[in-house]
């Protein structure tokens, strides 16, 4: 996209590279943000019902759709108050460090085969770091609040940081290590098909590994039942007691976009990604082999596909939040180090020992592993044809496309990629 | 510079921690309105809880000495708000005790009836409010929505949803108006099967199990000496309930009723009803065994409502005595103890002859309920002190009066 807009636009390097930059990220913003608003909205009607009453109603006309953008043009109206005791500085910036992480997960994950904005090859890692980074945004508000029940939140996070990490790290590690990649698209592909070859019904290990991992995600985005630093009955709002208006909506803003980032993450690795659970796509013909138009197309009910799983999850995370109790501190810990850690390194050891108890894995599953190898590391190639196409269509680019696909199909939405240093377009 | 790890001043330096006096209340939201707490915790772990009260203190007692005995009962709803019926009856006794007043029979059966029906809402708010503090919404709402229809059906009754006064010195303001069982029985037949729901969210819930069993343990000696009683009481497997063991007056009322002590006896509840097992986990006196009890008291309420309609139904003649508002009162004192949702309320009266009472004292269940706080309140975690607080089911209206 950058070479084409210099070669074809004639636009400076540098506005090139700028422009090549804001249009995922405007989208992904987007994609947070209204994403937040619709899970907001969903999370009131989802607790409504659960509750016997209706959420609701009256905002926007019809079951009250409109609700959390009137809850947000009250935030922004209000007054947004600093306490005397705060640490000023800190206390303004901790919810921008948690909004920033929040959205930076978004960057690599991929929402459709090719949908990506960064095809990291590590993307896995980077989610988990970026999530990791997130609950500084927590921390420095509780400790930068000057309220000793922020304090006592933050203190709480902390201590819950280091007790989901560890197992969360571990459940990611063996989808990794089945589809021998780190790339979230290159996972996700080796899903495709039927619902079976989800890596989730690939061994009993895996099932029970992503329980592991739905469990630790939830202590990771704060959650109920592991809700603990913001404890309302305890902690009165723990860490975000301090907070009003805009910049308490952007802890808000930071959590349910978080809850969508880890259900993606559990939906890419476990789940089959933007895979249906029936391949129809591929029947009738909706991929990138018959053209990128049809490809688009098949991208888009991937798309559907993939929203609409992490959505599950998300309710999932909903319902849990609104029939469980609290845990309490010490059993936090204890559940994620004493239980979750041992259970995963179990299922660790048991999937690598699968292949001695039910076979090699199956000839498509290796097949399918191999093609997703080569989409990610195509053979260097010389040819000047692909550079001619994509200089002939100014705004779609090919990036990790498969080399066995024609070279005409390209994807529109994904920006020049550093880590793809082979690509055809960085050839010249 | 290298630090030397065997100087004591360098390692009392390094890991000094500070411990910290947090405030917990009186806008506190899991205070149960207006308590007040000063915790003194290191980090997590609460080393003294203090409570303080107070802050709801509307001269409940001064009040009753400027009016009749009479004008005092709409006083008395404010006391427990959550109970309302309780604190009429409780108040109305005390007066027929020192008027030497019985009332007759029909009244007694409808007494009973609103006093337990009354029983059951007050106990469905304290177990929503106590999932409430552990950090589960929906039980609370479950809980409400029980409990709108009792106050539907108190509503019919006195026009009030809150504060009734209807129980009476004499008996009740008005007879219950016709259709009125009916609607009572639909209310229990519909509300009986529920009960099963708040035990698989609330009671045998692993979390919530894992949050009550063994916290706050409150053995039996410690709640006798400090005076606990109600549930509080019989949570710590004491067996003590004052319509059993009451004064004549007031165990009149419960003549003829089936029914047993909800306390554990030799290891084990009454077998009457339905429950789900005690869990390995819980001891006698922690908070489990509190909120058991009002659970299981709620099942027991819903049966001897059951009996007094029968009873209420069956019996012929007046459900009250008329007495004036300024019905003069003899020389002399009384003081009755009943057992109200949250603990024994008594009330003690003084007269010098007149119609206004020289002393209206009120003795209330949660104020002794609380002072136990202290003794049960530290070496426990944060999160456990709502958890502690919720299971005394306190309310301030009654602690400060």
């Amino acid at each position: 996209m950058v070479e084409s807009l210099i070669e074809n636009w004639g636009f400076p390097e540098w506005m090139a590279y700028l422009i090549a930059a804001t249009i995922p990220c405007v989208l992904l913003l987007h994609v947070v943000a209204v994403g937040a608003l619709f899970f907001i909205w969903l999370e009131r009607k989802v607790s409504g019902r659960i509750q016997d009453r209706l959420g609701p109603t009256r905002v926007g006309g019809k079951y009250g759709w409109l609700q959390s953008l009137a809850d947000g043009v009250k935030l922004i109206s209000k007054e947004d108050l600093v306490p005397a005791g705060a640490d000023s500085w800190l206390f303004r910036l901790a919810p921008y460090i948690s909004v920033s992480c929040c959205l930076a997960a978004y960057l690599t994950i991929p929402f459709a085969y090719g949908w990506v904005a960064q095809n990291l090859d590590v993307a896995v890692f980077f989610v988990l770091a970026i999530l990791g980074l997130e609950v500084f945004g927590v921390i420095l508000a509780g400790y930068a609040s000057g309220s000793k029940w922020s304090l006592l939140g933050g203190m709480r996070e902390a201590a819950q940081v280091v007790s989901y990490e560890v197992p969360l790290g571990l459940c990611v590690v063996l989808p990794v290590m089945l589809a021998g990649s780190m790339n979230l698209t290159t996972i996700a592909q080796v899903q495709s098909g039927w619902f079976t070859s989800w890596l989730i019904f690939y061994n009993p290990f895996l099932f029970v590994t992503f329980w592991i991992f739905f469990t630790c995600a939830l202590a990771s985005v704060n959650r109920a039942p592991f809700d603990l630093a913001e404890a309302e009955s305890e902690l009165v709002a723990g860490f975000h007691t301090e907070y009003s208006g805009l910049r308490w909506s952007l802890f808000f803003l930071a959590e349910y976009g978080s809850m969508f980032s880890v259900s993606a993450l559990a939906v890419l690795l476990f789940l089959g990604g933007w895979n249906g659970p029936i391949p129809i796509t591929s029947w009738i013909g909706w991929t990138f082999e018959y053209g990128w138009f049809w490809g688009t197309l098949g991208n888009f009910v991937g798309l559907a596909n993939f929203i609409f799983k992490c959505s599950l999850g998300i309710v999932l995370m909903m319902w849990v939040r609104w029939t469980l109790p609290r845990l309490r501190i010490d059993q936090v810990m204890t559940i994620c180090l004493k239980y979750c850690l041992p259970l995963v390194c179990l299922m660790l050891l048991g999937n690598l020992m699968w292949p001695w108890i039910a076979g090699p894995p199956s000839a498509s599953f290796v097949q399918k592993r191999y093609e997703a190898y080569q989409h990610l590391h195509p053979e260097p190639t010389t040819e000047t044809e692909a550079d001619e196409e994509t200089t002939a269509e100014s705004n779609s680019v090919a990036i990790s496309l498969p080399q066995q696909v024609n070279e005409k199909q390209k994807v529109v939405l994904t920006t020049s990629s550093t880590t793809d240093s082979s690509l055809p377009l960085q050839t010249n | 510079m290298t630090m030397q790890a065997d100087d004591p001043r360098l390692i009392e330096f390094d890991v000094r921690t500070d411990e910290m006096l947090v405030n917990m209340g009186p806008q506190h939201p899991s205070t149960h309105g207006v308590l007040r707490l000063v915790l003194r915790t290191d980090g997590e772990i609460v080393s003294e809880t203090t409570p303080h009260i107070g802050y709801l203190h509307r001269c409940a007692e001064k009040i009753g000495e400027n009016l009749t005995a009479r004008q005092f009962i709409p006083y008395t709803d404010r006391m427990d708000y959550l109970a309302g019926m309780n604190m009429n009856l409780g108040w109305s006794l005390a007066v027929e005790k020192l008027l030497q007043m019985e009332i007759p029979e029909k009244g007694r059966h409808l007494r009973v009836m609103i006093v337990e029906l009354n029983r059951i809402a007050s106990h469905l708010l304290g177990m929503g409010a106590y999932g409430l503090d552990l950090g589960t919404f929906s039980p609370f709402l479950y809980a409400f929505r029980e409990r709108e229809k009792i106050l539907d059906l108190f509503e019919a009754v006195c026009g009030a949803r809150l504060t009734y006064s209807y129980l009476t010195i004499g008996g009740a303001t008005h007879d219950l108006p016709p259709g009125w069982l009916q609607q009572c029985e639909a209310f229990l037949d519909q509300f009986e099967p529920n009960i099963e729901e708040y035990h698989t969210l609330l009671t045998t819930n692993q979390i919530f199990v894992k949050r009550t069993a063994g916290i706050g343990l409150l053995p039996a000696e410690m709640a006798i000496s400090y005076g606990c009683t109600g549930p509080v009481l019989r949570g710590s497997g004491v067996d003590c309930d004052l319509r059993r063991d009451g004064e004549p007056i007031y165990t009149r009322m419960y003549e003829g009723y089936d029914f047993e002590i909800i306390c554990e006896r030799d290891g084990h509840y009454p077998d009457d009803y339905d429950y789900p097992p005690v869990p390995k986990e819980a001891q006698l006196g922690d908070c489990w065994h509190r909120f058991y009890v009002r659970m299981l008291e709620v099942v027991q309420s819903v049966s001897l409502i059951r009996q007094a309609m029968d009873k209420y139904s069956q019996t012929a003649g007046d459900y009250g005595i008329p007495v004036r508002f300024n019905h003069k009162l003899p020389a002399g004192e009384a003081y009755l103890e009943t057992e109200s949702s949250r603990g024994w309320m008594g009330f003690h009266i003084v007269s010098d002859g007149t119609a206004v009472p020289l002393r209206a004292r009120a003795r209330s269940g949660c104020f002794s309920n609380l002072s136990v706080i202290g003794e049960i309140g530290h070496g426990c975690l944060i999160a456990d002190i709502p958890a502690i607080v919720g299971s005394l089911d306190l309310l301030m209206g009654e602690i400060d009066r």
